[in-house]
């Protein structure tokens, strides 16, 4: 009886999606800047000049597997 | 419910990073140092030293704890706001299935196709002039990759009431790897290892960097899964909670 209620409870129930969109759009705007910087930035693009971001990331930008240099 | 997806996601994704990291420190920077030392032995007959911005310890240290934390931390909020679309409208999976799923074909999609054309390089492979169009090329690959996976899935589930769920998913899976093998003909090869570097290094450091990408993805998708879990069905010590 108690494994039949939790299965009830556990049917999937989609979250609206005027409630994801505002999310997936302004947050997932955010999450792939940071991709980009990590992976990106001061390599085939800049948004500031230098190389300081470059620099910083190196190890893990290779290690990624993004092309470094 | 959102929100509070994106938070557990990006904590699962923190997580990964810093596994990653360790990860890292042990089977990635002692090849990193190797590929190092053959770059200036063979770059020092036509390249002047260059200035060193960022101390090589602080490159191995906080830089790339920095860059697989950053990383980790975005992916696993990615996963979860794609997570949140998919939950109970395009899946009727549970929620620690799901993650698992999405995890690991994300994983499929992102990493482990577009590794097979264009591969991680280690310092020292690789021509400077051509980052631009290596970069190009790899975002390429990698987003019709997920492109395609995402087709895949769709057309599995179109197919899922005529040919039940396994006969759908294994046409769908076929009809993946055609397609991706006719975009890996299509997309021209780079090669740009030096003369002298060792095939041995290269294999490890691919390797190395596959290792890595499967710590962070594992990590998120399961640590996701279990965090979602708690919240959407709610903790089982805390039978009162607010929807």
């Amino acid at each position: 009886m108690s494994a039949l209620s939790r299965t009830a409870t556990a049917q999937p129930v989609a979250i609206p999606l005027g409630e994801v969109m505002p999310w997936a759009t302004f947050a997932g705007l955010m999450l792939m800047l940071m991709v980009y910087f990590v992976g990106t930035e001061q390599g085939a693009m800049a948004m500031f000049s230098g190389s300081t971001v470059h620099e910083f990331v190196h190890d893990g930008r290779h290690l990624l597997g993004f092309p470094c240099h | 419910m959102t929100g509070k997806l994106l938070l557990r996601g990006m904590i699962a994704g923190v997580v990964g990073g810093l596994l990653a990291f360790l990860f890292a420190r042990l089977y990635g920077e002692p090849l990193i140092d190797v590929a190092i030392a053959f770059e200036e032995h063979a770059g020092a007959a036509h390249d002047a030293a260059e200035p060193e911005m960022v101390s090589r310890a602080t490159q191995a240290g906080l830089g790339l704890l920095t860059g697989v934390v950053v990383y980790g931390a975005a992916l696993g909020g990615i996963l979860a706001l794609a997570f949140a679309v998919v939950y109970g409208r395009f899946s009727r999976l549970g929620v620690r299935a799901l993650a698992a799923i999405m995890a690991l074909s994300g994983f499929v999609a992102v990493i482990l196709v577009p590794v097979v054309k264009y591969p991680a390089n280690p310092p020292a492979v690789g021509a400077a002039d051509t980052i631009g169009d290596r970069t190009q090329l790899f975002f390429i690959m990698l987003l019709v990759s997920l492109a395609l996976m995402i087709a895949a899935f769709a057309l599995a589930r179109r197919m899922r009431p005529r040919l039940g769920a396994w006969n759908a998913a294994i046409v769908a899976g076929l009809a993946y790897v055609l397609a991706i093998a006719v975009v890996m003909a299509l997309l021209p090869e780079v090669n740009e290892v030096p003369d002298g570097f060792s095939a041995v290094l290269l294999w490890r450091f691919r390797l190395a960097a596959l290792g890595l990408q499967a710590v962070i993805w594992a990590t998120v998708g399961l640590l996701f899964g279990f965090l979602a879990e708690r919240l959407v069905l709610g903790a089982p010590s805390k039978p009162d909670r607010r929807v």
